[in-house]
């Protein structure tokens, strides 16, 4: 009776993750011109509508380069921070995590606003720059956390050790330290990525006339054309960050580090 | 051959406020291995990591080989260091761990290669060349550490409690292993260890250490069995150490008519240097353990708990009966405070 339970959470839990992906792979692949579950019908015309439709592809590749390139600034703003906060007594080291944390506890939405209210509209920003700033801010606390993580299990007296050899300490970090960290490094970067390329609520309030990230394309898309294309393009991106993750898996280990 | 080959001169080092090493002089003479030793906290770590550059001196002066190297740089001293936890490079194979500060300077492929392959056979690790750190035994990773400050011909190797990593029998064979690498190569070794037994074996000379002060400096014969002070008896193994008073050997708890005059103001037995079995003064039994060529009897007396080793062929005196013993003035040794 007990193990009857137990199995019926499982069920009813995989059911809740597992079940709108489903739904929405075969939403994008009916054959109807309006987006139903169950489809009428199965075709993969939807599916390669996607590609045709040119707003998607400008959104896609600007989604690509906030992704890419905000999470390398916040790798490169990240990396140094984590390696400060884990080898100094730095004072006021726990206030500097909360900032640095903070981006992930505010909601999204206000951060969202703050950025436009404060930043973007006073000092007169391209949308293109808002953006990329606020994804970076966005990235950066995975980026702190993560690398904060993996240079934890590294000792310091490591450095100490190359130092000793010859190494100044510039070198000791390049030649020792990042070598040891470079799978957490990784990590974050797979992260980052993802969690810029999802990114909704903040891209929602710095998106303007003809820039768009993706996500924020198709549900202005969807408030026009209600057909399965935006359905079968989710069905798309979700298997592309299911591939993102597995073959970080294989390559590193992905699951040790997050 | 150089006598103050490492000299430290009014050195005082400090974490913050708080002073760990206040004044220290010590000078070490080239090709000795001697040995910093003392409870946690005595200040020998600290004095180590300052000889290496890894902490500035508040003040003072450290000289070696007769050049003044207060200011300069770790990474420019030409000191080894055998950390202990090792502090092996895990993404590097054995090969690059030890090439790794060779490769630094620049030095020719060939070179490189003669040398790190010399290095490695010296600790006897030829033939693990290609495997990572993560992949040898704690024996072996040790080894490497040291080939690894070794090709560097460092003016001076330290190192940080290198045998308390090992079990007993890598203990043995690291300690003869040590002084056979520091014979053949004769490099000025300063090693930090809570350790007697270690300092004892493996040391030319002991420097014993307490609160940041030299307590004690000689050879491990002369502290062995000339203890200068109570603080360095207790940690030579006199395990008995009581007050002179009129006459009268005084503890906390009480007093014992001391048989012979003494002139120093303590004095201390080992366990080996009671008498037992028979004598003027007599005590319960609390503790007795038998510990192979010898019994050890903890016995109650008015001075308090007294450790005692007693002859393995005399009959056991079961817990609680009286025995008979004596503070014979033939063991004991007397102490400045």
């Amino acid at each position: 009776m007990k193990n009857l339970t137990s199995w019926a959470i499982i069920g009813v839990t995989l059911t809740f993750l597992i079940g709108p992906f489903i739904i929405i792979i075969f939403a994008g692949a009916s054959a109807g011109e309006a987006l139903a579950f169950p489809p009428d019908g199965l075709s993969l015309r939807w599916y390669l509508k996607v590609f045709t439709i040119e707003s998607f592809r400008q959104s896609f590749v600007l989604s690509m380069g906030l992704a890419i390139f905000g999470t390398l600034a916040a790798l490169l703003l990240g990396v140094p921070a984590a390696y400060a906060l884990n080898r100094y007594d730095l004072p006021g080291a726990e206030t500097i995590r909360t900032v640095v944390a903070s981006p992930i506890i505010v909601p999204g939405i206000i951060v969202g606003l703050a950025l436009l209210r404060y930043l973007v509209i006073p000092l007169n920003f391209t949308v293109t720059l808002a953006l990329f700033l606020a994804h970076t801010a966005l990235v950066l606390p995975y980026a702190v956390r993560v690398v904060s993580s993996s240079l934890n299990n590294l000792r310091s007296d490591m450095e100490e050790a190359a130092v000793l050899l010859g190494c100044t300490r510039l070198q000791a970090f390049t030649k020792v330290v990042l070598p040891n960290i470079r799978g957490g490094v990784l990590a974050a970067f797979i992260l980052g990525f993802v969690t810029s390329f999802n990114q909704v609520p903040v891209s929602l309030f710095l998106s303007g006339p003809g820039v768009k990230t993706l996500p924020i394309d198709m549900l202005a898309y969807m408030e026009i054309t209600y057909d399965p294309s935006v359905a079968a393009l989710s069905a798309l991106l979700a298997f592309m960050s299911l591939a993102i993750v597995f073959v970080a898996e294989r390559l590193l280990g992905f699951s040790r580090y997050v | 051959m150089s006598n103050k080959f490492v000299s430290l001169s009014n050195l005082t080092l400090s974490y913050g406020k708080t002073v760990a090493v206040p004044d220290l002089n010590l000078d070490v003479v080239e090709g000795e291995l001697i040995a910093l030793l003392g409870p946690s906290g005595c200040g020998k770590t600290t004095t180590m990591r300052a000889i290496a550059g890894l902490l500035t001196p508040t003040s003072g002066a450290i000289a070696i080989d007769g050049r003044d190297v207060t200011r300069v740089a770790a990474n420019k001293r030409g000191i080894g260091l055998v950390f202990q936890s090792y502090a092996l490079f895990p993404h590097l194979s054995v090969f690059e761990n030890v090439a790794f500060g060779l490769r630094l300077q620049k030095m020719p492929d060939a070179e490189i290669r003669t040398r790190t392959e010399a290095g490695i056979a010296t600790v006897g690790l030829a033939g693990f060349e290609a495997r990572k750190p993560a992949d040898m035994s704690g024996g072996q990773q040790q080894r490497l550490a040291l080939a690894r400050s070794l090709v560097m011909e460092p003016k001076v190797l330290l190192l940080d409690e290198p045998l308390s990593n090992l079990d007993a029998r890598l203990r043995l064979e690291m300690r003869t292993e040590l002084q056979r690498v520091q014979k053949k190569t004769g490099v000025t070794m300063v090693f930090v260890t809570h350790d007697q037994s270690e300092a004892l074996a493996l040391a030319d000379r002991i420097v014993l250490m307490k609160d940041g002060k030299i307590e004690q400096l000689g050879t491990p014969h002369e502290l062995y069995a000339e203890p200068a002070t109570a603080f360095a008896a207790e940690f030579m193994g006199f395990e008995n150490i009581f007050r002179v008073d009129a006459g009268n050997l005084v503890s906390e708890t009480g007093q014992l008519p001391l048989g012979f005059g003494a002139k120093s103001p303590m004095l201390a037995w080992r366990p080996s240097g009671v008498q037992v079995g028979h004598g003027p003064f007599s005590g319960r039994v609390s503790a007795s353990s038998f510990a192979g060529g010898h019994r050890e009897y903890v016995i109650d007396t008015a001075l308090g708990q007294i450790k005692a080793d007693a002859p393995i062929e005399t009959a056991e005196v079961p817990l609680g009966d009286n025995i008979a013993f004596d503070l014979p003035e033939t063991t004991a040794r007397s102490l400045s405070a």
